[in-house]
């Protein structure tokens, strides 16, 4: 569904990656761990068209979508839930959701799919007429996925969801994530806390300084001594 | 009842500076540029105004239209050809530029149409009308009523559709509101071109009002309707137009109590004031850094 091909993305004269290559297949959750500063967020941003890679490609649904604009991006599908959440905290959370599906026009299909979302996340209909911004940082991270739901992916990147959580708000979003997939939603998730991430996804790829330095299926990979050292606090 | 006529004249000349000020708090908002050509195209919306009813004697709904539509396209023309390169670049640099547009537009319509002033047509009947015993002058209940209009079909934009929500949304942050799939271009062109064509509509008004044009116009009301912007809060809709009232009523004031000389010593005092006490202005937030 989904092939980076050697792609070497710059900020300025600095490479954040080098040569990385990943796919992702229909309705799988693949997960991209490592440190802080690997390069994670860029691969993100270079998939959603926020960066330009320098050389190389990226396929998506048979189409090279590399180079293009954000906008045509999301219409093809693709949608990136960023990390630290980026909801619009100057708008309600109706509105924040309403913006989610700024590119369709379908209105009863929009209609029913917010009605999905506050399924999802019930208290976000408690609150959809407050402000973003005064949401707790779980609540607005359901918003952030709700908003890219919206959209109505076909595959969903999700950007470090787990990050500044408590442990319960942990679990029941990493719960949402296994049900999104569930329904056909293939997922592109990005973590720091590789525990989590190695027990929803089915692959994963594990990059360091820029370089995809091991890959494999999700059980591989938490059995492997390096990840276990390095991501896994040596357990 | 001198005071309420007074408080009318005032809220009446607010709304004009409300207008302007609306112009340069929106694009403040969603690019951090205080766009200072803003008061100049104030200026050619009351020239378009002009000639609109002098000339092609169109009336006065139609020629604020056609000035509101036209200082609409020239905002855009200006964004798009001067400051859009800049969006990566320093903010000083938009700055200098922005005030190298306003000189450029003083100047060309000086050097095509001469500096002198310009009468504007008394197209409206100005009579008194006696509210409570107060005589107030008809013109300004008009330019009330234009204003406020203007200023609720703004709300209606901003909250209700879906351009206004993705203005909200770029000002708020950029990147994410690409995320979205919305055009951030093309949305900051939209906000250029309403705030542009409020410019424009105060501009008929005010020479509906004050009679007298000319190509230097803009520069005065222009810092003014800054001042109500950064009183209100820069970056604040509503604290526009709470600003613009506010400084038209405390001017008219200063004016009625016999230091009409002060008057615009009033409104910087004010800039002043609000600088060192409350710099976010009355309705802006506490900006905090994002983490």
């Amino acid at each position: 569904m989904l092939q980076v091909n050697n792609i070497n993305v710059f900020y300025g004269n600095i490479q954040a990656l080098h040569d990385v290559s990943i796919d992702v297949q229909e309705g799988e959750i693949v997960t991209l761990i490592g440190a802080n500063g690997a390069g994670k967020s860029t691969l993100l941003k270079t998939l959603s068209g926020l960066l330009k890679p320098k050389t190389g490609d990226i396929v998506y649904l048979g189409n090279k979508i590399s180079g293009k604009p954000a906008q045509s991006i999301v219409k093809a599908g693709m949608s990136h839930v960023p990390e630290g959440r980026r909801v619009f905290a100057n708008l309600t959370v109706e509105e924040n959701l309403e913006l989610g599906a700024y590119l369709r026009n379908d209105k009863a299909g929009i209609a029913k799919d917010m009605a999905h979302v506050y399924e999802l996340f019930p208290r976000l209909l408690e609150r959809k007429k407050q402000l973003s911004g005064t949401l707790s940082g779980g609540e607005q991270q359901m918003l952030a996925m709700g908003r890219a739901l919206m959209a109505k992916p076909k595959i969903l990147l999700m950007d470090e969801p787990s990050m500044g959580l408590a442990p319960l708000m942990v679990k029941a979003i990493f719960d949402i994530i296994r049900m999104v997939n569930a329904e056909g939603t293939t997922v592109l998730l990005v973590e720091q806390n590789a525990h989590m991430a190695l027990s929803v996804a089915s692959r994963a790829y594990v990059l360091e300084t820029g370089r995809i330095v091991l890959s494999g299926s999700a059980k591989e990979l938490q059995e492997s001594d390096e990840v276990r050292a390095a991501y896994l606090g040596g357990l | 009842m001198e005071w309420l006529q007074q408080l009318v004249n005032g809220i009446s000349i607010g709304s004009i500076y409300a207008l302007i000020a609306l112009g340069y708090t929106m694009v403040y908002g969603i690019i951090k540029l205080i766009n200072f050509a803003h008061g100049d195209v104030f200026m050619i919306g009351a020239f378009i105004g002009f000639w609109a009813i002098s000339r092609w004697d169109i009336g006065f709904l139609p020629a604020l239209l056609l000035a509101m539509v036209i200082c609409a396209v020239l905002g855009v023309i200006i964004e798009r050809v001067a400051y859009k390169r800049l969006r990566n670049s320093t903010r000083i640099a938009a700055l200098i530029t922005a005030i190298g547009v306003s000189l450029l537009i003083e100047n060309l319509m000086i050097f095509f149409r001469g500096a002198q002033s310009a009468v504007y047509p008394a197209t409206i009947e100005n009579k008194a009308i006696n509210v409570f015993g107060a005589q107030i002058s008809s013109l300004s209940l008009l330019i009330l009523g234009v204003s406020i209009f203007l200023m609720l079909l703004l709300q209606f934009i901003v909250h209700k559709t879906k351009i206004g929500k993705a203005m909200r949304a770029v000002s708020h942050d950029a990147e994410a509101a690409k995320l979205m799939g919305i055009n951030v271009d093309n949305t900051i062109s939209a906000t250029f071109a309403i705030g542009s064509a409020l410019a424009g509509a105060a501009g008929v008004i005010f020479g509906l009002y004050y009679t007298r044009i000319d190509p230097l116009m803009g520069i005065v009301p222009g810092i003014k309707a800054f001042i109500a912007a950064v009183l209100g809060g820069i970056g604040s809709i509503p604290g526009a137009m709470v600003g613009g009232m506010l400084l038209g009523v405390v001017e008219t004031f200063v004016s009625a109590m016999g230091f009409s000389s002060w008057r615009d010593a009033a409104a910087f005092l004010i800039l002043i004031i609000i600088l060192i006490f409350k710099p976010s202005g009355l309705f802006g937030k506490n900006t905090r850094e994002k983490v």
